[in-house]
C-alpha cells in the first residue's frame, strides 16, 4: 500500500468517503437552519405605523418594531440649530443632521435607541449634548443622535421609515 | 477500552499528548485495534445502530427543546408551531418521534439476538444486565417523551402509567401524588417529565460507555459460542468491524428515512394530534407499539396489583437470564430444541405486541392470558429445563473452522427468514379484509399521495372557499395565520390576495393609549381569529357539542386499517386515513334506521363511530358557488374542504416528500458504496489468496 498511485480500490474509498462527508454536511443544514428567525418572528416584523399627533415638542417617545426600541424625538428649535452648528469633520462618525432627517420634517428625528457601543439602550434627554447618554459605558449621543463622546463607534442608526402624511410615519 | 494500549503516535505534539492523557491509545485500543470475531453476521451490526440512535435522539432531541414550551397552556401549540414556522422543524421533530420507534426496534433486534446466541452467559453477565437497565431506561425516556406534546394520548399515557404505581399496597397513593406533583397529571408533572426527559439519555449514554466497557473486557460473542482462540478467530475492529457496520447502518437508515419522509405519522396515533383534555378519555387508549407487549401482559390479569406486578417481572426477570438458562452451550446454532423454543417466544412476544393493540375484551383477553402465561414458563421453567435434557450439537473447535464450513448455511437461512416473511405478507388473505370494509370509509384518490404527492391549488383554493363559507361559521383555525396561505407548497395565493381575505378578519387588538382593547382588520401575520370567544359560548350556539379546531384535524382523525391492510399500508404509504375519514363523514347523513334510537340534538351519520353525531349536516349541493367549473355537489365538497384540511394539518407535505426522496436517493447510493467498499475491505479475510505458511492473512497488503 506505500504506492505513491492512487489504485482502484483507493477510489472506491475515496468515492465512498466523500458521498458520507456530502451526506453529513447535508445534514448539518436543518440543524443550523432551525436557529435562524422562524417564519412566524418574520412575519411579525412587518412596519408598524406611529401617529406622531401626540408627541408635544421636546418630547421623545420609545416605540418597538422587531423588538428593538426606535426613538422618536420632536425636537426643539434649539436641539435643531445645535445639531446643525457643529462642524461634521469634527464628529467620530462625521454625517451632517439633514442627512438624518426626512426633508421638510427637520423637528422629526426617528433613531434605533441602541448604543451602537454593546446594545444597551441610552437614556433620553441626559449627556452634554440635548441628546442621549447610555449608562453602561458612559456613550453620549446628541440631539441628532450622533456619537459625540464615549466607547460608541457610530452614530444611533436609522431604521426605515416614511411619512404617509405630516402626522404619521411607518417604520419598516 | 482497559489496559494499556500498544499505540504509538508518530507525531510529535501528539507523542507529548499521549503522555499527558492517553484518549488516542484508548480510542485505538477500543474501536481500531479491538479484535472482534471474524465470523461476525449482520445480527450484529446492531450495537452500532443503536449508538447512532442515541446519538440522533440527543441531537434532534436538543433542537427541539430550543423551541418547545413545558406548560400544559403552550406545549401542543408550542409542538404545532414548531411543525409550521421554524426552518424544517417538521423534519426534526419527525426524526425525532420515529426515530424512537427505530431505537427500540434496533433495541428488540439486538436483545433478540443476544437471546438466540447466548450473548448472556458467563462471563458476559454484567454486560448483559446493564442492557437491561439500558433497555429500562430507554422505556423510562420514551414514554416521558411522549407525554411532551401534550395532546390526548399524552395526557392518558402519563394518567394509566403514574398509575401503575398506586398498586403499591399502603404507599401507592402517596407515590402518585408525589409522582404528579398535584392531584391529578398536570403542569408540575409536565414540567418533570420534561426535566427528566432531558436528563435521562445522558444517563443512558453513561451506562452506554459501562455496557461498551464491559463488552470490552470480555469480547465479544459470536454466532458458534465458542470463544476465540487464536488471532486467526478474529480481525480487527477497523477496518473489518467497521465497514460491516457502516453498510448496515446505511441501510438500516433507508428504513428509517422511508417513515421519516413517507409514513411519519403512521407509528404514531391520530389522537395525539387533540389537545390534552382531562374530562375525556379517547375511546380506545393504547401505548407505542413498542410497549405493546407489555401491556397486554398488564391487561390479561384481571388482578390490579398482581398486573403491575407481572408487567415489572416480565422485564425485570430478563436480567436473570444468565442464571435461568442452565445450558453450557451459548449459541442456539448448537441447541436444536432452544432454537424452537426461541422462535417460538419471539412468536410470543410478537403476539403479545398485537393483543395489547386490542381491545380488551372477549378472545383476545384469554389469547393474552395464554401468551403471558407461556412468556413466564419460557423463562421460569422452559429455560431452566431446557439445559438439564437437551443434547447439544457437537461445537467447533474453533471459529475459523466454523467459518470455512458454514458459508453456504448462512445464506440460506437469510433467504428462508425472507422467504417466510415474504410469504407471510404475500399469502396473508386481502379479500377478507373485503368484508368489514364497507363500514370503513372508502379510499379515495388524492393527489398529495404517495411518494411525489403534491396539492392540487385550485383544489386547496376551492377547499378553502367552502371553510369561509361553511365551516368556519362554528369551526376555529387557530394554528393557521393568513400568510400560510400564500407560503410555498400551500394553496398559492398572492401577497396581494392574502392581504385582502386578511383584511376581511376583524382581530382584537390592544391595548391602545388609552388603555382599551380595539378591533382592526386582520393582517397578514395574524392567526385566524376563532368564531367564539370560548368553549362555552361554541358550545352554546352550537347546542352542546364543541366544534373541534380543524387545523391539524386530518391528522387527528383516522380509523382502525385491520389486519393485514396495516402492514401494506407501510409499502404503499397510505397517509390518507384522516381525509378519508372526513369525506366519509361529510357524505355519510342519511336516515335514520327505524330501530336506531337517535339521542336528542344529534344527527344519523353512518361513518361516524356509534352513528350519533353532533354536527348538523353541513353540505348541500350548490352550496358554494365554484368559478372553475368544478362540479358543486357535497361530493367535491367533502373533498376539497378535506384536501383543504390535510394541507392545513402538514403544510409542509410537499417539502417533506421532496425531501425525501432526495435523501433516499442518497442513502441507495451510499449504502450501495459501502456495500462495495466493505467487501473490498472483506475480500481478504473471506477469499484468502495462497500465502505462506504462517503469514497472518490480514498482514497481506500487496
Amino acid at each position: 500500500m506505500s504506492s505513491a498511485e492512487p489504485t482502484r480500490r483507493d477510489f472506491l474509498y475515496i468515492a465512498t468517503g466523500a458521498v458520507g462527508a456530502i451526506g453529513a454536511a447535508a445534514t448539518l443544514v436543518p440543524l443550523i437552519a432551525q436557529m435562524n428567525p422562524d417564519a412566524s418572528t418574520i412575519a411579525a416584523g412587518a412596519p408598524i405605523e406611529v401617529d406622531l399627533g401626540p408627541i408635544a415638542e421636546g418630547q421623545i417617545i420609545k416605540v418597538f418594531w422587531r423588538g428593538k426600541p426606535i426613538f422618536i424625538s420632536h425636537r426643539t428649535k434649539k436641539e435643531i440649530d445645535e445639531a446643525r452648528a457643529v462642524p461634521v469633520n469634527s464628529l467620530p462618525d462625521p454625517q451632517p443632521d439633514d442627512a438624518r432627517v426626512k426633508p421638510g420634517h427637520d423637528q422629526w428625528l426617528v433613531v434605533i435607541g441602541i448604543c451602537t457601543h454593546l446594545g444597551c439602550i441610552p437614556l433620553a434627554h441626559q449627556g452634554d449634548y440635548d441628546g442621549w447618554f447610555c449608562p453602561c459605558h458612559g456613550s453620549q449621543y446628541d440631539s441628532s443622535g450622533r456619537i459625540r463622546k464615549g466607547p460608541a463607534p457610530a452614530n444611533l442608526p436609522l431604521p426605515p421609515y416614511a411619512f404617509i402624511s405630516d402626522s404619521k410615519i411607518q417604520i419598516g | 477500552m482497559s489496559g494499556t494500549s500498544s499505540y504509538q503516535p508518530q507525531n510529535a505534539f501528539l507523542k507529548w499528548f499521549e503522555r499527558r492523557l492517553p484518549v488516542l491509545g484508548l480510542v485505538h485500543s477500543s474501536f481500531i485495534a479491538y479484535p472482534t470475531p471474524r465470523n461476525l453476521n449482520y445480527w450484529w451490526t446492531f450495537g452500532g445502530i443503536l449508538s447512532f440512535m442515541l446519538g440522533v435522539q440527543i441531537v434532534t432531541g436538543i433542537v427541539l427543546v430550543m423551541h418547545y414550551t413545558p406548560h400544559v397552556d403552550f406545549a401542543f401549540n408550542s409542538v404545532e408551531y414548531l411543525m409550521r414556522d421554524v426552518n424544517y422543524g417538521w423534519l426534526l421533530r419527525y426524526l425525532h418521534a420515529n426515530g424512537a420507534a427505530m431505537f427500540f426496534l434496533a433495541v428488540y433486534v439486538h436483545i433478540f439476538r443476544g437471546m438466540y446466541y447466548g450473548s448472556y452467559k458467563a462471563p458476559r453477565e454484567v454486560l448483559w444486565i446493564l442492557g437491561v437497565i439500558i433497555y429500562l431506561l430507554m422505556m423510562a425516556t420514551g414514554f416521558m417523551g411522549y407525554v411532551l406534546p401534550w395532546g390526548q394520548m399524552s395526557y392518558w399515557a402519563a394518567t394509566v402509567i403514574t398509575n401503575l404505581f398506586s398498586a403499591i399496597p399502603l404507599v401507592g397513593e402517596p407515590i402518585v401524588t408525589w409522582l404528579w406533583g398535584g392531584y391529578t397529571v398536570g403542569n408540575p408533572t409536565l414540567q418533570r417529565f420534561f426535566s427528566l426527559h432531558y436528563l435521562l439519555p445522558f444517563v443512558i449514554a453513561g451506562v452506554v460507555v459501562l455496557h461498551i466497557w464491559a463488552l470490552h473486557v470480555v469480547g465479544q460473542n459470536n454466532p458458534t459460542g465458542v470463544e476465540p482462540q487464536s488471532d486467526k478467530d478474529t480481525v480487527p475492529f477497523t477496518p473489518y468491524a467497521t465497514a460491516k457496520d457502516a453498510f448496515f447502518l446505511a441501510t438500516f437508515c433507508i428504513v428509517y428515512a422511508w417513515f421519516v419522509f413517507y409514513i411519519p405519522n403512521y407509528l404514531g396515533h391520530p389522537d395525539n394530534y387533540i389537545p390534552a383534555n382531562p374530562g375525556v378519555t379517547p375511546a380506545h387508549i393504547v401505548p407505542e407499539w413498542y410497549y405493546l407487549p407489555f401491556y397486554a401482559i398488564l391487561r390479561s390479569i384481571p388482578n390490579k396489583l398482581l398486573g403491575v406486578v407481572a408487567l415489572f417481572s416480565s422485564i425485570l426477570l430478563l436480567a436473570f437470564l444468565p442464571w435461568l438458562d442452565t445450558s453450557r452451550v451459548r449459541s442456539a446454532t448448537y441447541r436444536p430444541l432452544y432454537k424452537q423454543f426461541f422462535w417460538i417466544f419471539v412468536v410470543v412476544c410478537v403476539g403479545l405486541g398485537w393483543l395489547g393493540s386490542k381491545p380488551a375484551e372477549g378472545g383476545y383477553v384469554w389469547a393474552s392470558r395464554i401468551l403471558t402465561a407461556w412468556y413466564f414458563i419460557h423463562l421460569l421453567v422452559v429455560l431452566p429445563l431446557l439445559g438439564l435434557i437437551e443434547t447439544p450439537r457437537p461445537l467447533p473447535t474453533s471459529i475459523s473452522e466454523s467459518v470455512l464450513k458454514k458459508r453456504k448455511a448462512g445464506v440460506a437461512a437469510l433467504v428462508m427468514g425472507l422467504a417466510i416473511g415474504l410469504g407471510g405478507l404475500l399469502g396473508s388473505p386481502l379479500p377478507a379484509s373485503a368484508a368489514e370494509e364497507a363500514e370503513k370509509p372508502p379510499t379515495l384518490k388524492w393527489s398529495f399521495a404517495g411518494p411525489f404527492g403534491t396539492f392540487d391549488r385550485a383544489q386547496l383554493q376551492r377547499g378553502f372557499k367552502v371553510y369561509r363559507m361553511v365551516c368556519q361559521n362554528c369551526h376555529s383555525l387557530r394554528l393557521l395565520s393568513f400568510r400560510n396561505l400564500g407560503e410555498p407548497g400551500g394553496p398559492g395565493f398572492t401577497p396581494a390576495q392574502v392581504d385582502s381575505i386578511a383584511s376581511e378578519y376583524k382581530v382584537k387588538d390592544g391595548p391602545n393609549d388609552q388603555g382599551e382593547m380595539f378591533e382592526r382588520p386582520a393582517r397578514a401575520a395574524d392567526h385566524f381569529p376563532p368564531p367564539f370567544e370560548n368553549d362555552a359560548q361554541a358550545r352554546q350556539v352550537t347546542g352542546g357539542a364543541l366544534p373541534p379546531d380543524m387545523s391539524v384535524l386530518a391528522k387527528a382523525r383516522g380509523y382502525e386499517r385491520g389486519f393485514p391492510n396495516f402492514v401494506f399500508d407501510i409499502f404503499t404509504q397510505y397517509q390518507e386515513l384522516g381525509v378519508d375519514y372526513i369525506v366519509a363523514i361529510l357524505k355519510g347523513y342519511e336516515d335514520p334506521p327505524k330501530d336506531f334510537a337517535l339521542p336528542p340534538g344529534t344527527q344519523y351519520n353512518k361513518a361516524f363511530p356509534g352513528h350519533a353525531i353532533g354536527m348538523r349536516k353541513p353540505l348541500v349541493d350548490k352550496q358554494v358557488d365554484y368559478t372553475d367549473g368544478a362540479p358543486q355537489t357535497v361530493d367535491q365538497y367533502a373533498r376539497d374542504v378535506a384536501a383543504f384540511m390535510m394541507w392545513a394539518a402538514e403544510p409542509h407535505l410537499e417539502a417533506r416528500k421532496r425531501i425525501g426522496f432526495q435523501v433516499l436517493i442518497f442513502l441507495i447510493i451510499f449504502s450501495g458504496l459501502l456495500f462495495f467498499a466493505k467487501k473490498k475491505v472483506w475480500h481478504e479475510i473471506e477469499k484468502p489468496r495462497e500465502i505462506a505458511h504462517g503469514q497472518d492473512p490480514r498482514a497481506t497488503s500487496l
